[in-house]
């Protein structure tokens, strides 16, 4: 067998199991927690982050002009209008929703089942789905046209007695929204609280002694406090477990419950949330690939999560797929005119180079080649497959909203959607922004969560002799 | 918090979970009760070995899941139903299961929050101060890669002499004493 050649010269396989390790060999507690400070505590920033941080910092400036010019000018400078009244705002919305949950898909599911290799991504996945989280909220509200009356969206007391009406998927969006990312937030920083404590015991300069003094809440490590933190770790995640897979169920009824043909079918649910996790996988990897590389890390994030990452990407683009089936389907069994119409315009109308981009990214190239464990284990090639896979996932909400909505039930009302430069700039800003704020992120916090490390070293092991011995 | 002068405890400090474990589990049978380890990540057998096998973060998290779906579905429907009722498309103004959606959110919303805050109000934090990091070997080692057994001087058998040798018996890598 080939895998028997590569266990031999390959240090990173555990001969044990055949598996690439989850952390490379001759880790101890200290020298994890040297590697992971060090990135944060160094006087010295490399100069590419630097770099980076310029790249993202333009992004930032890109999508400040356009926000300013939207706020000066209205939702006119977008191209939506009838019949896509629903455009980029919305496609952006989703897709960076999507990427989110992969985030908590590790921070949480994988650590329910768990997924001990999981550990070394998880801080900066969900990071990620803060940052994410960051730049979807803003799309609806930059959408509403007076984004300056979106606090309306809340059941608050006004003057004017007006309520908000709770029977909209859009209102029911505003608690899923909101719940995930407080929720997202507050699992993030309790996590790194102990870290917190970690950095504060190293650092060596006055203030940040301070900084990360008071953002370890005064972390000491009793065991009595690390029992309710795991209690509650469990807690959160087991809570975020059903709170992941409400919020894409709840932004696909916003499509479903439309009476629109493309959008009022029951497989969106399910379809949303493996494409939202497909997605962020990608994303993951796209963050993770870099990130090991640069910073060195390659002992803690090894082959295995790159190994693991594709394995679920290819689960999860067969729901995917199955979703798209099921969409071509049900537009012929249906025998409803419409849907079969809606299906026909998605595949060879104007537009339906947008579909064949979304099925080759999303289904062609990575369900083919994710068999393979050498392209899976190979760093170079996840990194393309995971933007080709972010890519096609922008065109199934591409596809989704826009082919849709410009061929409905009245050929008079009929129209087609390009996108202008203000639409294109507050995409390309926000993609800056996320950038921006993940590069603060890996320069000033911890990254990999050394706490959840250290339980995975061989010197973690307790002896079971050593503790009963004492016992009797 | 009084101000209190003295000494805390003594801190014994070891190098694997391991000798923690044997020492923690030998100071509570020997009727030690102010007691507590200190590791630099979770380790439920020392947890154990001290007494501590239950906590309240499920109970406050409960508590709190209840009381955001009812709140929530009971704001909804008094929004719905009195306050503002509005006819859509002919639907009941008591439209309770699209209420349920805001509900669910808000019971998770409630519970991980009650969760997040009820652990750290239980175990005493944010704290500005905290004797143990007076102790030179502390903060080196207990947030990286030591393990810390602390007898403290509240326990009606603590003496500063005898403790100390008592604590030497476990062969630690240091004894060391914790002043306020």
């Amino acid at each position: 067998m080939a895998t028997s050649e590569v266990k031999q010269v390959d240090p990173g396989i555990d001969p044990a199991t055949g598996e690439f390790r989850v952390i490379g060999q001759g880790q101890t507690f200290r020298s994890v927690t040297e590697k992971i400070t060090r990135i944060v505590l160094t006087p010295h920033t490399p100069l590419g982050w630097f770099a980076y941080f310029g790249v993202g910092g333009a992004g930032v400036t890109v999508l400040m002009v356009a926000l300013v010019w939207l706020f000066l000018k209205g939702v006119g400078i977008w191209a939506v209008t009838q019949p896509v009244a629903w455009g980029f705002a919305i496609i952006n919305f989703v897709w960076w929703i999507g990427i989110g949950h992969a985030g908590t898909l590790i921070s949480a599911i994988l650590l329910l089942f768990k997924q001990g290799w999981r550990n070394s991504i998880n801080r900066f996945a969900e990071a990620m789905t803060i940052f994410a989280v960051v730049c979807a909220g803003m799309f609806p509200l930059i959408h509403l046209g007076r984004p300056w009356v979106a606090y309306w969206v809340f059941p608050l007391p006004f003057t004017m007695n007006v309520w908000p009406q709770f029977r909209s998927p859009l209102m029911w969006d505003v608690f899923a929204v909101s719940t995930y990312a407080t929720i997202s937030v507050v699992f993030w920083y309790i996590g790194m609280v102990p870290d917190f404590g970690t950095m504060r015991d190293r650092a060596e300069s006055k203030l940040a002694q301070y900084a990360y003094g008071m953002l370890s809440l005064g972390w000491r490590g009793s065991v009595r406090h690390w029992a309710r933190y795991e209690t509650a770790s469990l807690l959160l995640a087991g809570l975020a477990t059903p709170l992941v897979l409400s919020v894409h169920t709840v932004i696909s009824f916003d499509f479903a419950v439309a009476a629109l043909p493309g959008w009022h079918t029951t497989i969106f649910p399910p379809y949303f949330v493996a494409g939202a996790i497909y997605s962020g996988f990608a994303m993951v990897l796209t963050l993770a690939i870099p990130l090991r590389k640069y910073y060195g890390l390659e002992a803690l994030v090894t082959e295995r999560h790159i190994d693991n990452m594709g394995k679920v990407m290819l689960a999860t683009g067969f729901i995917v797929g199955y979703g798209y089936g099921m969409e071509v389907f049900m537009a012929w069994y249906s025998a409803d005119h419409w849907e079969a119409f809606m299906m026909w315009n998605r595949m060879f109308g104007p537009m339906g180079w947008s579909y064949w981009v979304l099925v080759t990214c999303n289904l062609f190239i990575p369900l083919t080649t994710l068999w393979s464990r050498k392209l899976r284990t190979s760093i170079t090639y996840m990194f393309i497959l995971s933007i080709i896979v972010n890519t096609g996932m922008w065109f199934e909400r591409f596809v989704i909203v826009v082919t849709s909505l410009y061929r409905d039930y009245l050929p008079s009302s009929w129209g087609t959607y390009y996108a202008t430069k203000w639409d294109y700039m507050t995409y390309i800003g926000t993609l800056g922004l996320f950038t921006f704020l993940f590069l603060l992120f890996v320069r000033f916090l911890p990254m990999i969560p050394m706490s959840e490390i250290r339980t995975m070293l061989p010197a973690a092991k307790i002896k079971p002799k050593a503790v009963t011995e004492a016992g009797d | 918090m009084p101000a209190r002068e003295g000494t805390y405890g003594l801190l014994a400090e070891f190098d694997t979970p391991g000798d923690l474990i044997r020492a923690a589990r030998q100071a509570r049978q020997d009727g030690w009760r102010r007691l507590d380890c200190y590791t630099p990540y979770p380790v439920e057998e020392a947890a154990e070995a001290i007494g501590f096998h239950r906590n309240k973060v499920p109970l406050l998290t409960l508590i709190g899941a209840m009381i955001g779906g009812a709140a929530m579905f009971s704001l909804e429907t008094w929004i719905s139903v009195l306050a503002y009722p509005l006819n859509i498309g002919g639907r009941p103004t008591y439209s309770w299961p699209a209420f349920l959606v805001p509900a669910y959110e808000w019971t998770i919303l409630w519970a991980g929050l009650s969760a997040a805050f009820g652990m750290l109000a239980l175990n005493g934090l944010p704290a500005l101060y905290h004797p143990l990091f007076n102790a030179p070997n502390f903060r080196n080692g207990a947030t990286t890669d030591k393990f810390f057994l602390c007898l403290e001087a509240l326990d009606p058998k603590f003496d500063l002499v005898e403790t100390k040798s008592y604590l030497e018996s476990f062969q630690p890598a240091s004894v060391v004493e914790v002043e306020y």
